[in-house]
């Protein structure tokens, strides 16, 4: 949205002087557009007409099958029923996906740092490094989870060594275990954009504080750390929205216990054939997403980002 | 468009607006916002998908060139049909076939999971537009749905003597298909119980997996409703082909009971071999076919057929209505039904041949699997299995949700 904005209003000011040859004054002002074109009609084609097909969905009759076809009623309760009866799930995702997106942040900001600013020659080998585990497929690196945490595996061997008291005896099928894989396979997504906005940012600003009496760490929390939000904020965003919606890892690494949305949104579209009360869902995940998004987006105040 | 330009508004509307606060660019977007939404909301109102009716699929019903055309595309699981020892891309029954009736095969392993394959079919089927497969194969309770749903062709069996000859008398006259008009089993497996020996000693019934303290946490059942409502259905002593709402819940609150009390430790698909074979898991329900693979490794995971009842389930062949070579279809189905060529299948796949006669086809094939429980069960084995009652789409729904609540989801 904000992207077509510019554009719009740069046109317009290009086209503004009356000393413009008009012709080439009404050209200008198409060639935004036109490059735009292709992009717009893919978010047409894959994006706005699918959700509004969902959006519809969401408000079918529910008592309606693929057998005797279904009524659109404008059937609201849908969202309701959803929202009520699967609270917890919602809650759960929220919940892992926020303290999936602190970890990743924890652990990626400091490596993108070191990369950026102190990787020298060895910067590319180390992005090489954090993009590798890329090369193989989602669900491979997954399951490798299964083998590290496995319940006779080296790391719950070793925390029985130390006496280390693990809930139930075991790390497999728990939450930790969970946000474990949701950590581990966003993490990249952190640490990419942080490592953009980091590399831009210009050594002899920090060499400045230095030279004005800063302490290391307010050299950090008030020259380095101010200029890496926007690629706090767009690492957050890559993290959180995904590992909100995400249920392989709660499949595959948790239990009934630690299911997410996401599990509950694939068995009601392909086990249980609900498809109002999945659409629902859905469309309910997805506002509650971009409502918590704005609101982060309004109050660490980057807009450049979005 | 600059300001200058705009033909001057009329002095009500001037009036209007300089009153109302609004300029009129943001009166145009309102305007234009408002229209968006009626739009949409147009649109979503058109929105409704048609029932699926039967008088409409039998007009869909595409017209069998087979005579003219030698051609048959056939669409199955994974790793489910012989292939030849020294090179993979051979299929000795499959080229046995083409030799005999001169019916080229184009043979895709493209179904991986039946809800999956139903998704990518069922727009297509609506809508009566050819999806490109003559033979698809379905596990029963999603081919019982394509019957009610009418999107599948009846097969002619007075042109298939094998199969009305050979077809196991425990796979006839099912439910969802009382007079064999749709499917011809592919395979057939047993659904019961198995434990890994080297973590835990033996197990014999449902009950034991779901109480027995020392599993505690080391226990998964499946994720298929059918297979573990049906063995806990019959550990009650129940039917689940005649069972009522109430032995359903029943069941269903025995199931519970395991999950919150921690016995259970997750429900599964095909991925609990491999946290069997592990030892994460020390027992659970499990399918025939995996658990012989599993053996073949390490002898010490066990197949149990519970004294109460074990499941037995078929994948089906099944022809589409918008398929094009009916005729070609039945005979690659009569084909397989030759218990030479079943023995053939059922050496290289381990489930449960469907073919009568061919476990003596078996002896000069491989003799030692000829014995083999697993893929050869005798009648006192069989005589334990029962299938699934055929559901309704709108009951389906309803014992799934109630299943998939206990299972998390």
């Amino acid at each position: 949205m904000s992207a077509l904005g510019h554009l719009g209003t740069g046109s317009v000011a290009s086209a503004t002087p009356s000393d413009q040859p008009v012709a080439g004054g009404r050209r200008r002002r198409w060639v935004p557009y036109v490059l735009l074109l292709p992009g717009i009609l893919w978010l047409l084609l894959f994006f706005a007409i699918p959700c509004l097909e969902l959006l519809a969905t969401s408000l079918y009759d529910p008592s309606g099958s693929l057998e005797t076809g279904y009524a659109m009623t404008w059937h609201f309760a849908n969202y309701s029923d959803a929202v009520r009866e699967y609270a917890g799930h919602f809650g759960r995702s929220i919940g892992y996906a926020a303290l999936t997106t602190l970890i990743t942040l924890l652990i990626g900001y400091p490596l993108a740092y070191a990369i950026a600013l102190k990787g020298g020659r060895w910067k590319n080998l180390m992005l090489v490094g954090v993009i590798a585990p890329f090369f193989t497929s989602f669900l491979i690196r997954t399951l490798a989870w299964k083998v590290i945490l496995s319940d006779d595996g080296p790391v719950v061997s070793t925390l029985n060594a130390l006496h280390v008291p693990l809930p139930d005896g075991r790390l497999l099928a728990t939450g930790p275990a969970v946000i474990a894989g949701l950590v581990y396979n966003f993490l990249p997504f952190m640490v990419l954009p942080l490592y953009a906005s980091l590399e831009k940012l210009d050594p002899r600003l920090l060499e400045a504080a230095g030279d004005l009496y800063a302490r290391p760490v307010s050299r950090f929390f008030r020259v380095a750390l101010p200029l890496s939000m926007p690629g706090v904020v767009a690492g957050t965003l890559l993290t959180f929205i995904p590992a909100a919606g995400d249920y392989i890892n709660a499949q595959l690494l948790g239990t009934t216990r630690q299911y997410m949305i996401g599990n509950v949104i694939e068995s009601k579209f392909l086990k249980v054939g609900d498809y109002p009360g999945a659409a629902a869902l859905s469309f309910a995940l997805m506002a509650a997403i971009l409502v918590l998004v704005l609101v982060y987006v309004r109050r660490a105040g980057t807009e450049e980002v979005l | 468009m600059r300001h200058h330009q705009r033909p001057p508004l009329s002095p009500e509307a001037a009036a209007v607006l300089s009153a109302s606060g609004l300029s009129r660019r943001t009166l145009m977007r309102g305007l234009l916002a408002g229209g968006a939404f009626v739009a949409a909301g147009g649109a979503l109102a058109a929105c409704g998908t048609a029932p699926a009716k039967k008088s409409q699929a039998k007009a869909c019903t595409a017209t069998d060139i087979s005579a003219t055309d030698k051609k048959l595309v056939f669409s199955n699981w994974p790793l489910y049909i012989d292939v030849d020892d020294n090179d993979a891309k051979k299929r000795p029954s499959l080229d046995e076939f083409t030799a005999k009736t001169g019916i080229a095969v184009t043979y895709q392993e493209d179904i991986n999971d039946n809800t999956e394959f139903f998704g990518k079919i069922r727009n297509q089927l609506q809508a009566c537009q050819d999806i490109g497969r003559d033979v698809i194969v379905m596990t029963d309770w999603m081919a019982a749905k394509l019957v009610d749903l009418g999107w599948l062709q009846k097969i002619d069996s007075t042109k298939m003597p094998n199969f009305t000859k050979n077809l196991l008398p425990t796979l006839q006259h099912r439910p969802w298909d009382k007079d064999m008009q749709y499917a011809a089993p592919w395979q057939s497996g047993l659904t019961g119980l198995a434990y890994n020996g080297h973590v835990t000693k033996e197990i014999r019934t449902v009950d034991e997996l779901l109480t027995r303290p020392d599993l505690k946490g080391k226990v998964a059942v499946l994720t298929e409703m059918r297979d573990t409502m049906g063995l806990l259905l019959q550990s009650m002593g129940k039917n689940p082909l005649d069972f009522t709402e109430a032995d359903f819940d029943a069941a269903l609150e025995k199931l519970k009971k395991a999950v919150s009390d921690g016995q259970i430790r997750k429900f599964t698909g095909n991925d609990y071999k491999e946290d069997l074979a592990k030892g994460d898991l020390a027992a659970c329900f499990a399918w025939s076919g995996d658990i012989i693979q599993l053996q073949s490794k390490d002898d010490q995971i066990k197949f149990v057929a519970p004294e109460s009842g074990l499941m037995l389930w078929s994948d089906n062949m099944l022809v589409p209505s918008t398929a094009t070579h009916k005729a070609n279809a039945e005979q690659l189905m009569d084909h397989y039904y030759d218990p030479k060529v079943a023995a053939e299948v059922a050496a290289y796949v381990n489930y449960i041949c469907p073919v009568a006669g061919a476990r003596e086809a078996m002896k000069d094939i491989s003799p030692d699997l000829v014995d083999n429980q697993l893929i050869f069960p005798d009648e006192a084995t069989l005589a334990k299995t029962k299938g699934f009652k055929a559901l309704s789409e709108a009951d389906s729904r309803k014992y799934e949700q109630k299943f998939q609540t206990v299972a998390g989801a």
